[in-house]
Protein backbone atom coordinates (compact mmCIF):
# COMPACT_ATOMS: atom_id res chain seq x y z
CA UNK A 1 0.00 0.00 0.00
CA UNK A 2 1.33 3.41 -1.02
CA UNK A 3 0.45 6.83 0.09
CA UNK A 4 -1.61 8.46 -2.25
CA UNK A 5 -3.58 11.23 -0.67
CA UNK A 6 -2.59 13.11 2.42
CA UNK A 7 -4.68 16.04 3.99
CA UNK A 8 -2.40 18.21 6.50
CA UNK A 9 -3.84 20.80 8.77
CA UNK A 10 -6.90 21.86 6.53
CA UNK A 11 -9.19 24.51 7.51
CA UNK A 12 -12.60 25.57 5.60
CA UNK A 13 -15.02 28.12 6.59
CA UNK A 14 -17.44 29.81 4.41
CA UNK A 15 -18.02 33.32 4.12
CA UNK A 16 -21.39 34.63 3.12
CA UNK A 17 -21.26 37.75 1.21
CA UNK A 18 -24.74 37.82 0.31
CA UNK A 19 -26.21 37.20 3.67
CA UNK A 20 -24.30 39.91 6.19
CA UNK A 21 -20.99 38.85 5.68
CA UNK A 22 -21.20 36.35 8.21
CA UNK A 23 -18.54 33.45 8.08
CA UNK A 24 -19.84 29.72 8.97
CA UNK A 25 -16.06 27.94 10.23
CA UNK A 26 -16.62 24.52 8.98
CA UNK A 27 -13.48 22.10 9.39
CA UNK A 28 -10.35 22.80 11.34
CA UNK A 29 -7.15 21.08 11.88
CA UNK A 30 -8.03 18.09 9.26
CA UNK A 31 -5.13 15.25 9.03
CA UNK A 32 -6.37 12.45 6.51
CA UNK A 33 -4.11 10.03 4.66
CA UNK A 34 -5.49 7.82 1.74
CA UNK A 35 -3.58 4.81 0.30
CA UNK A 36 -3.76 2.38 -2.40
CA UNK A 37 -6.21 -0.58 -2.03
CA UNK A 38 -7.96 1.11 0.37
CA UNK A 39 -11.28 2.45 0.62
CA UNK A 40 -12.07 4.78 2.93
CA UNK A 41 -15.98 5.79 4.38
CA UNK A 42 -16.50 9.54 5.24
CA UNK A 43 -18.55 9.59 7.99
CA UNK A 44 -20.60 11.79 9.80
CA UNK A 45 -23.92 12.56 10.24
CA UNK A 46 -26.59 14.59 7.71
CA UNK A 47 -25.30 18.07 7.44
CA UNK A 48 -21.53 17.29 8.91
CA UNK A 49 -19.90 18.27 5.74
CA UNK A 50 -18.88 14.63 4.09
CA UNK A 51 -19.71 16.02 1.03
CA UNK A 52 -17.58 19.51 1.26
CA UNK A 53 -14.83 17.42 2.33
CA UNK A 54 -14.64 15.15 -0.93
CA UNK A 55 -15.38 18.36 -2.80
CA UNK A 56 -12.27 19.80 -1.24
CA UNK A 57 -10.41 16.53 -2.16
CA UNK A 58 -11.30 17.44 -5.72
CA UNK A 59 -9.96 20.95 -5.67
CA UNK A 60 -13.66 21.78 -6.22
CA UNK A 61 -13.96 23.63 -3.16
CA UNK A 62 -11.26 25.40 -1.42
CA UNK A 63 -9.35 25.29 1.19
CA UNK A 64 -9.22 28.24 4.01
CA UNK A 65 -5.57 27.28 5.05
CA UNK A 66 -3.40 23.71 4.91
CA UNK A 67 -2.33 21.41 2.34
CA UNK A 68 -3.92 18.49 0.28
CA UNK A 69 -1.37 16.59 -1.60
CA UNK A 70 -1.91 14.28 -4.11
CA UNK A 71 0.61 11.52 -5.91
CA UNK A 72 0.14 12.54 -9.55
CA UNK A 73 2.32 11.84 -12.20
CA UNK A 74 5.35 10.64 -10.09
CA UNK A 75 5.19 13.68 -7.91
CA UNK A 76 3.62 15.24 -4.85
CA UNK A 77 1.02 18.19 -6.31
CA UNK A 78 -0.62 20.34 -3.55
CA UNK A 79 -3.95 20.77 -4.77
CA UNK A 80 -5.04 23.86 -2.55
CA UNK A 81 -2.18 26.15 -4.74
CA UNK A 82 -1.61 24.48 -7.55
CA UNK A 83 -2.64 25.97 -10.91
CA UNK A 84 -5.93 25.47 -12.74
CA UNK A 85 -3.82 23.69 -15.51
CA UNK A 86 -2.58 21.25 -13.13
CA UNK A 87 -5.78 20.49 -11.02
CA UNK A 88 -7.25 19.62 -14.11
CA UNK A 89 -4.39 17.60 -15.28
CA UNK A 90 -5.08 15.74 -12.03
CA UNK A 91 -8.59 15.14 -12.61
CA UNK A 92 -7.96 13.43 -16.01
CA UNK A 93 -5.22 11.53 -15.41
CA UNK A 94 -5.35 10.67 -11.53
CA UNK A 95 -8.55 11.23 -10.07
CA UNK A 96 -12.06 10.30 -10.70
CA UNK A 97 -15.04 11.89 -9.17
CA UNK A 98 -18.63 10.03 -9.00
CA UNK A 99 -20.63 12.57 -7.83
CA UNK A 100 -24.81 12.74 -7.50
CA UNK A 101 -25.68 14.81 -10.14
CA UNK A 102 -25.07 14.31 -13.76
CA UNK A 103 -24.40 17.69 -15.56
CA UNK A 104 -24.13 17.12 -19.30
CA UNK A 105 -24.33 18.75 -22.56
CA UNK A 106 -27.82 17.97 -23.72
CA UNK A 107 -28.35 16.11 -27.27
CA UNK A 108 -25.00 14.06 -26.59
CA UNK A 109 -25.39 10.63 -26.42
CA UNK A 110 -24.93 8.35 -23.37
CA UNK A 111 -22.36 5.74 -24.94
CA UNK A 112 -20.47 8.90 -25.82
CA UNK A 113 -20.51 10.65 -22.32
CA UNK A 114 -19.56 7.45 -20.80
CA UNK A 115 -16.28 6.69 -23.19
CA UNK A 116 -14.95 10.64 -22.91
CA UNK A 117 -12.74 10.62 -19.91
CA UNK A 118 -11.07 7.53 -21.67
CA UNK A 119 -11.03 9.26 -24.82
CA UNK A 120 -9.18 12.26 -23.09
CA UNK A 121 -6.45 10.14 -21.73
CA UNK A 122 -5.75 8.93 -25.31
CA UNK A 123 -7.28 5.50 -25.80
CA UNK A 124 -8.90 4.81 -29.41
CA UNK A 125 -12.19 5.81 -29.42
CA UNK A 126 -13.21 2.28 -30.75
CA UNK A 127 -11.66 0.97 -27.50
CA UNK A 128 -12.94 3.30 -25.36
CA UNK A 129 -16.52 2.84 -26.79
CA UNK A 130 -16.11 -1.12 -26.12
CA UNK A 131 -15.21 -0.81 -22.94
CA UNK A 132 -18.32 1.68 -22.27
CA UNK A 133 -20.30 -0.60 -23.42
CA UNK A 134 -19.26 -3.21 -21.34
CA UNK A 135 -20.14 -1.17 -18.70
CA UNK A 136 -23.66 -0.02 -19.52
CA UNK A 137 -24.33 -3.86 -19.95
CA UNK A 138 -22.98 -4.28 -16.69
CA UNK A 139 -24.72 -1.46 -15.30
CA UNK A 140 -27.87 -2.87 -16.71
CA UNK A 141 -28.65 0.31 -19.13
CA UNK A 142 -31.00 -0.92 -22.16
CA UNK A 143 -29.39 -0.72 -25.03
CA UNK A 144 -31.79 1.39 -26.92
CA UNK A 145 -31.08 4.25 -24.91
CA UNK A 146 -27.70 4.50 -25.28
CA UNK A 147 -27.32 6.87 -28.37
CA UNK A 148 -29.91 9.42 -26.34
CA UNK A 149 -28.79 11.63 -23.93
CA UNK A 150 -29.30 10.53 -20.38
CA UNK A 151 -30.50 13.54 -19.22
CA UNK A 152 -33.98 12.63 -20.31
CA UNK A 153 -33.46 9.37 -18.58
CA UNK A 154 -34.85 8.58 -14.67
CA UNK A 155 -32.61 9.35 -11.40
CA UNK A 156 -31.41 5.84 -11.12
CA UNK A 157 -30.51 5.44 -14.77
CA UNK A 158 -28.56 8.79 -14.41
CA UNK A 159 -26.67 7.58 -11.30
CA UNK A 160 -25.74 4.61 -13.31
CA UNK A 161 -24.33 6.48 -16.22
CA UNK A 162 -22.53 8.94 -14.08
CA UNK A 163 -21.01 5.75 -12.03
CA UNK A 164 -19.90 4.43 -15.70
CA UNK A 165 -18.15 7.21 -16.61
CA UNK A 166 -16.36 7.40 -13.14
CA UNK A 167 -15.24 3.78 -13.53
CA UNK A 168 -14.51 3.69 -17.25
CA UNK A 169 -10.35 4.93 -16.82
CA UNK A 170 -8.38 3.19 -14.21
CA UNK A 171 -8.09 6.17 -11.83
CA UNK A 172 -5.22 5.89 -8.68
CA UNK A 173 -7.52 7.68 -6.73
CA UNK A 174 -11.71 7.85 -6.73
CA UNK A 175 -13.82 9.55 -4.89
CA UNK A 176 -17.47 8.56 -4.35
CA UNK A 177 -20.27 10.12 -3.70
CA UNK A 178 -23.45 8.22 -2.52
CA UNK A 179 -22.63 5.51 -5.47
CA UNK A 180 -25.29 3.28 -4.75
CA UNK A 181 -28.31 6.00 -3.56
CA UNK A 182 -31.01 5.49 -5.69
CA UNK A 183 -30.22 2.27 -7.00
CA UNK A 184 -31.99 -1.41 -6.90
CA UNK A 185 -30.69 -4.39 -4.88
CA UNK A 186 -29.13 -5.94 -7.83
CA UNK A 187 -27.14 -2.82 -9.66
CA UNK A 188 -26.29 -2.02 -5.92
CA UNK A 189 -24.33 -5.64 -6.32
CA UNK A 190 -22.77 -3.92 -9.78
CA UNK A 191 -21.34 -1.13 -7.99
CA UNK A 192 -19.76 -3.14 -4.70
CA UNK A 193 -18.70 -5.60 -7.53
CA UNK A 194 -17.28 -2.43 -9.36
CA UNK A 195 -15.61 -0.86 -6.31
CA UNK A 196 -14.00 -4.11 -5.40
CA UNK A 197 -12.33 -4.41 -8.48
CA UNK A 198 -11.05 -1.05 -8.09
CA UNK A 199 -9.82 -1.77 -4.58
CA UNK A 200 -7.36 -4.89 -5.98
CA UNK A 201 -6.10 -3.17 -9.11
CA UNK A 202 -4.98 -0.53 -6.29
CA UNK A 203 -7.20 2.01 -6.48
CA UNK A 204 -7.29 4.54 -3.38
CA UNK A 205 -11.11 5.09 -3.04
CA UNK A 206 -12.76 7.46 -0.49
CA UNK A 207 -17.01 7.09 -0.41
CA UNK A 208 -19.96 8.46 1.05
CA UNK A 209 -22.05 5.75 1.41
CA UNK A 210 -25.88 6.16 2.74
CA UNK A 211 -25.97 2.84 4.61
CA UNK A 212 -23.96 0.39 6.87
CA UNK A 213 -24.07 -2.72 4.39
CA UNK A 214 -23.13 -0.99 1.72
CA UNK A 215 -20.09 0.49 3.70
CA UNK A 216 -19.63 -3.06 5.56
CA UNK A 217 -19.22 -4.59 2.14
CA UNK A 218 -16.95 -2.59 0.74
CA UNK A 219 -14.71 -0.51 2.83
CA UNK A 220 -11.74 -1.27 5.04
CA UNK A 221 -11.92 2.10 7.45
CA UNK A 222 -13.47 4.79 7.93
CA UNK A 223 -12.72 8.41 8.82
CA UNK A 224 -15.34 10.15 11.00
CA UNK A 225 -15.61 14.09 9.57
CA UNK A 226 -17.36 15.27 12.70
CA UNK A 227 -14.14 15.22 14.81
CA UNK A 228 -12.58 17.67 12.97
CA UNK A 229 -15.27 20.27 12.81
CA UNK A 230 -15.19 23.77 14.54
CA UNK A 231 -15.98 23.37 18.20
CA UNK A 232 -15.92 19.70 18.15
CA UNK A 233 -13.83 19.09 21.38
CA UNK A 234 -14.68 22.09 23.18
CA UNK B 1 -6.26 20.27 -23.12
CA UNK B 2 -2.64 19.99 -24.49
CA UNK B 3 0.51 19.63 -21.94
CA UNK B 4 2.03 22.71 -24.00
CA UNK B 5 2.89 25.15 -21.52
CA UNK B 6 4.21 28.32 -23.62
CA UNK B 7 1.29 30.99 -23.45
CA UNK B 8 -0.41 31.43 -27.03
CA UNK B 9 -1.49 34.66 -25.92
CA UNK B 10 -0.25 36.74 -22.41
CA UNK B 11 -2.52 40.01 -22.03
CA UNK B 12 -0.13 42.28 -19.35
CA UNK B 13 -2.24 45.14 -17.32
CA UNK B 14 -4.59 45.68 -19.66
CA UNK B 15 -6.44 49.34 -19.40
CA UNK B 16 -9.00 50.74 -21.53
CA UNK B 17 -10.24 53.93 -20.70
CA UNK B 18 -13.40 56.11 -22.30
CA UNK B 19 -12.37 59.38 -21.63
CA UNK B 20 -12.62 59.69 -18.00
CA UNK B 21 -14.57 56.48 -17.69
CA UNK B 22 -13.35 53.13 -17.32
CA UNK B 23 -13.69 50.23 -19.95
CA UNK B 24 -11.29 47.82 -18.36
CA UNK B 25 -8.26 48.28 -16.06
CA UNK B 26 -5.36 46.22 -14.91
CA UNK B 27 -6.22 42.85 -16.73
CA UNK B 28 -2.83 40.25 -17.02
CA UNK B 29 -4.05 37.03 -17.84
CA UNK B 30 -1.61 34.16 -20.03
CA UNK B 31 -3.98 31.58 -22.67
CA UNK B 32 -2.42 28.29 -23.15
CA UNK B 33 -3.10 26.18 -27.20
CA UNK B 34 -6.35 24.61 -26.28
CA UNK B 35 -7.28 26.47 -23.28
CA UNK B 36 -10.91 27.78 -22.89
CA UNK B 37 -11.38 30.90 -20.99
CA UNK B 38 -14.73 32.12 -19.82
CA UNK B 39 -14.65 35.81 -18.85
CA UNK B 40 -18.40 36.37 -17.15
CA UNK B 41 -20.31 39.57 -15.69
CA UNK B 42 -23.05 41.72 -15.85
CA UNK B 43 -23.84 43.85 -19.00
CA UNK B 44 -21.03 46.97 -18.62
CA UNK B 45 -18.90 44.82 -16.95
CA UNK B 46 -16.20 45.62 -19.44
CA UNK B 47 -16.31 41.93 -20.94
CA UNK B 48 -16.42 43.14 -24.31
CA UNK B 49 -14.20 46.07 -23.93
CA UNK B 50 -11.75 43.69 -22.86
CA UNK B 51 -12.29 41.19 -25.56
CA UNK B 52 -12.24 43.65 -28.44
CA UNK B 53 -8.73 45.33 -27.08
CA UNK B 54 -7.53 42.23 -26.90
CA UNK B 55 -8.35 40.79 -30.11
CA UNK B 56 -6.68 43.85 -31.71
CA UNK B 57 -10.10 45.70 -32.54
CA UNK B 58 -9.36 48.57 -30.63
CA UNK B 59 -6.25 49.70 -29.50
CA UNK B 60 -6.07 50.10 -25.33
CA UNK B 61 -5.08 52.83 -23.07
CA UNK B 62 -2.32 51.22 -21.36
CA UNK B 63 -0.81 47.37 -21.10
CA UNK B 64 0.11 44.87 -23.83
CA UNK B 65 -0.94 42.05 -25.33
CA UNK B 66 1.54 39.57 -27.30
CA UNK B 67 0.75 36.61 -29.67
CA UNK B 68 2.86 33.91 -30.02
CA UNK B 69 2.92 33.88 -33.94
CA UNK B 70 3.71 30.54 -36.26
CA UNK B 71 6.33 32.20 -38.02
CA UNK B 72 7.49 35.21 -35.80
CA UNK B 73 7.96 33.88 -32.49
CA UNK B 74 6.03 36.31 -29.37
CA UNK B 75 4.87 39.11 -30.66
CA UNK B 76 2.77 42.38 -29.38
CA UNK B 77 -0.35 42.68 -31.99
CA UNK B 78 -0.32 46.60 -31.50
CA UNK B 79 3.78 46.72 -32.52
CA UNK B 80 3.43 44.87 -35.40
CA UNK B 81 1.94 46.32 -38.83
CA UNK B 82 -0.97 46.94 -40.00
CA UNK B 83 -1.22 44.62 -42.56
CA UNK B 84 0.60 41.73 -40.44
CA UNK B 85 -2.15 42.49 -38.41
CA UNK B 86 -4.54 41.84 -40.40
CA UNK B 87 -3.23 38.83 -41.71
CA UNK B 88 -3.09 37.30 -38.15
CA UNK B 89 -6.66 38.41 -38.04
CA UNK B 90 -8.30 36.74 -40.80
CA UNK B 91 -5.93 33.72 -40.48
CA UNK B 92 -4.77 32.38 -37.06
CA UNK B 93 -7.40 34.19 -35.17
CA UNK B 94 -11.16 34.20 -35.64
CA UNK B 95 -14.26 36.31 -34.20
CA UNK B 96 -17.73 34.76 -33.96
CA UNK B 97 -20.02 37.87 -33.00
CA UNK B 98 -23.29 37.08 -30.94
CA UNK B 99 -25.20 38.50 -33.77
CA UNK B 100 -24.42 36.85 -36.60
CA UNK B 101 -25.03 39.58 -39.38
CA UNK B 102 -22.21 41.11 -37.95
CA UNK B 103 -20.04 38.41 -38.46
CA UNK B 104 -21.42 37.23 -42.14
CA UNK B 105 -21.85 38.88 -45.31
CA UNK B 106 -25.77 38.71 -45.60
CA UNK B 107 -25.54 39.38 -49.58
CA UNK B 108 -23.53 36.46 -50.44
CA UNK B 109 -23.97 32.85 -50.68
CA UNK B 110 -23.18 30.59 -47.57
CA UNK B 111 -20.54 28.67 -49.76
CA UNK B 112 -18.88 32.43 -50.73
CA UNK B 113 -19.48 33.68 -46.94
CA UNK B 114 -16.84 30.58 -45.96
CA UNK B 115 -14.57 30.71 -49.29
CA UNK B 116 -14.14 34.32 -48.66
CA UNK B 117 -11.37 33.97 -46.21
CA UNK B 118 -10.41 30.84 -47.86
CA UNK B 119 -8.96 33.17 -50.87
CA UNK B 120 -8.05 36.03 -48.22
CA UNK B 121 -5.23 33.79 -47.14
CA UNK B 122 -4.26 33.18 -51.52
CA UNK B 123 -6.67 29.96 -52.49
CA UNK B 124 -7.20 30.49 -55.57
CA UNK B 125 -8.73 27.30 -56.84
CA UNK B 126 -12.52 27.39 -57.34
CA UNK B 127 -12.84 24.03 -56.81
CA UNK B 128 -11.05 23.66 -53.90
CA UNK B 129 -12.59 25.95 -52.37
CA UNK B 130 -16.06 25.29 -52.96
CA UNK B 131 -15.12 21.48 -51.69
CA UNK B 132 -13.30 23.06 -48.52
CA UNK B 133 -17.12 25.43 -48.04
CA UNK B 134 -18.88 22.27 -48.48
CA UNK B 135 -17.20 20.66 -46.23
CA UNK B 136 -17.17 22.85 -43.56
CA UNK B 137 -21.15 23.52 -43.76
CA UNK B 138 -21.40 19.69 -42.96
CA UNK B 139 -19.36 19.98 -39.66
CA UNK B 140 -21.65 22.59 -38.64
CA UNK B 141 -24.88 20.17 -39.22
CA UNK B 142 -26.10 22.65 -42.60
CA UNK B 143 -27.08 20.51 -45.54
CA UNK B 144 -24.41 20.79 -48.50
CA UNK B 145 -27.17 21.58 -51.03
CA UNK B 146 -27.61 25.28 -48.84
CA UNK B 147 -24.15 26.13 -50.05
CA UNK B 148 -25.46 28.51 -52.87
CA UNK B 149 -28.63 29.69 -50.68
CA UNK B 150 -28.01 33.68 -49.39
CA UNK B 151 -27.21 33.50 -45.39
CA UNK B 152 -30.43 35.48 -45.05
CA UNK B 153 -32.81 32.62 -46.15
CA UNK B 154 -31.57 30.56 -42.66
CA UNK B 155 -32.50 30.29 -39.06
CA UNK B 156 -30.78 32.20 -36.73
CA UNK B 157 -29.12 29.01 -35.49
CA UNK B 158 -28.00 28.41 -39.06
CA UNK B 159 -26.63 31.83 -39.33
CA UNK B 160 -24.59 31.30 -36.15
CA UNK B 161 -22.88 28.17 -37.50
CA UNK B 162 -22.43 29.72 -40.52
CA UNK B 163 -20.84 32.26 -38.84
CA UNK B 164 -18.77 29.40 -36.96
CA UNK B 165 -17.56 27.67 -40.23
CA UNK B 166 -16.23 30.83 -42.18
CA UNK B 167 -14.20 31.43 -38.90
CA UNK B 168 -12.75 27.82 -38.48
CA UNK B 169 -12.37 27.56 -42.19
CA UNK B 170 -8.53 28.90 -42.42
CA UNK B 171 -7.55 26.86 -39.09
CA UNK B 172 -7.26 29.31 -36.33
CA UNK B 173 -5.69 28.40 -33.25
CA UNK B 174 -7.57 31.41 -31.29
CA UNK B 175 -11.03 31.96 -31.38
CA UNK B 176 -12.98 35.12 -29.79
CA UNK B 177 -16.72 34.44 -28.84
CA UNK B 178 -18.87 37.45 -27.70
CA UNK B 179 -21.97 35.52 -26.68
CA UNK B 180 -22.22 33.34 -29.03
CA UNK B 181 -25.29 31.39 -27.95
CA UNK B 182 -26.64 34.78 -27.26
CA UNK B 183 -30.37 35.55 -28.30
CA UNK B 184 -30.73 31.72 -29.57
CA UNK B 185 -33.56 30.04 -28.82
CA UNK B 186 -32.69 27.18 -25.95
CA UNK B 187 -32.77 24.01 -27.90
CA UNK B 188 -30.98 25.72 -30.73
CA UNK B 189 -28.14 26.35 -28.04
CA UNK B 190 -28.07 22.96 -26.81
CA UNK B 191 -26.93 21.95 -30.71
CA UNK B 192 -24.62 24.76 -31.20
CA UNK B 193 -22.61 24.34 -27.43
CA UNK B 194 -22.50 20.35 -28.63
CA UNK B 195 -20.90 21.68 -31.50
CA UNK B 196 -18.34 24.42 -30.13
CA UNK B 197 -17.03 21.60 -27.50
CA UNK B 198 -16.90 19.06 -30.03
CA UNK B 199 -14.85 21.72 -32.68
CA UNK B 200 -12.90 23.58 -29.58
CA UNK B 201 -11.86 19.29 -28.65
CA UNK B 202 -10.61 18.08 -32.10
CA UNK B 203 -8.57 21.39 -33.50
CA UNK B 204 -7.22 21.84 -30.06
CA UNK B 205 -8.57 25.53 -29.92
CA UNK B 206 -7.76 27.96 -27.61
CA UNK B 207 -11.09 30.09 -27.12
CA UNK B 208 -12.03 33.13 -25.36
CA UNK B 209 -15.91 33.07 -24.36
CA UNK B 210 -17.40 36.01 -23.42
CA UNK B 211 -20.81 35.38 -21.62
CA UNK B 212 -23.45 36.22 -18.97
CA UNK B 213 -25.02 33.02 -19.02
CA UNK B 214 -22.80 30.29 -16.04
CA UNK B 215 -24.03 27.38 -17.65
CA UNK B 216 -22.37 28.02 -20.78
CA UNK B 217 -19.32 28.91 -19.08
CA UNK B 218 -19.63 25.89 -17.14
CA UNK B 219 -19.84 23.80 -19.53
CA UNK B 220 -17.42 25.15 -22.01
CA UNK B 221 -14.21 26.82 -20.44
CA UNK B 222 -11.82 25.64 -18.51
CA UNK B 223 -11.12 28.61 -16.40
CA UNK B 224 -13.35 31.95 -15.40
CA UNK B 225 -12.70 35.33 -14.97
CA UNK B 226 -15.05 37.41 -13.02
CA UNK B 227 -15.59 41.01 -14.19
CA UNK B 228 -17.33 44.08 -12.41
CA UNK B 229 -17.01 47.63 -12.85
CA UNK B 230 -14.25 46.97 -15.36
CA UNK B 231 -11.88 44.59 -13.51
CA UNK B 232 -11.64 41.28 -12.67
CA UNK B 233 -12.24 40.50 -9.44
CA UNK B 234 -12.17 37.19 -9.24
CA UNK B 235 -10.81 34.23 -11.70
CA UNK B 236 -9.78 30.36 -11.32
CA UNK B 237 -10.54 27.27 -12.42
CA UNK B 238 -14.15 27.18 -13.62
CA UNK B 239 -15.91 24.87 -10.95
CA UNK B 240 -14.04 26.60 -8.33
CA UNK B 241 -14.89 29.78 -8.92
CA UNK B 242 -18.67 28.99 -9.39
CA UNK B 243 -18.98 26.41 -6.30
CA UNK B 244 -16.93 28.05 -3.62
CA UNK B 245 -16.81 31.81 -5.17
CA UNK B 246 -14.93 34.10 -2.74
CA UNK B 247 -16.09 37.76 -4.18
CA UNK B 248 -19.22 38.97 -2.81
CA UNK B 249 -20.21 39.76 -6.30
CA UNK B 250 -19.52 36.54 -7.59
CA UNK B 251 -21.30 34.88 -5.02
CA UNK B 252 -24.19 37.25 -5.97
CA UNK B 253 -24.06 36.17 -9.94
CA UNK B 254 -24.25 32.55 -8.90
CA UNK B 255 -26.83 32.78 -6.13
CA UNK B 256 -29.40 34.63 -9.05
CA UNK B 257 -29.30 31.88 -11.60
CA UNK B 258 -32.70 30.55 -11.05
CA UNK B 259 -32.56 26.51 -10.36
CA UNK B 260 -34.35 24.06 -12.07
Amino acid sequence: MSDMLHVENVAKAFTLHTQGSVTIPVFEGVEFHLNSGECIALTGESGSGKSTFMRMLYANYTCSSGSINVFHDGTWLDITTASPHAILDMRKRTMGYVSQFLRVIPRVPTLEIVAEPLIALGTARDAAKEKARDLLTRLRIPERLWQLSPLTFSGGEQQRVNIARGFIADYPIMLLDEPTASLDVQNRATVLALIDEAKLRGAAIAGIFHDHDTRDAVCTGSFDVTSFKVGAND
Amino acid sequence: MTQNNTPLLRVSDLTMMYGDRVGCRNVSFDLRPGEVLGIVGESGSGKSTLLRSISAQQEPTKGVVEYHTRIDGIRDVYQISEAQRRLLMRTDWAFVHQNARDGLRMNVSAGANIGERLMAVGDRHYGNIRAAAGNWLGKVEIAEERLDDLPSTFSGGMQQRLQIARNLVTSPRLVFMDEPTGGLDVSVQARLLDLLRGLVHDLNLAVIIVTHDLAVARLLSHRLMVMQGGAVIESGLTDQVLDDPQHAYTQLLVSSILQN
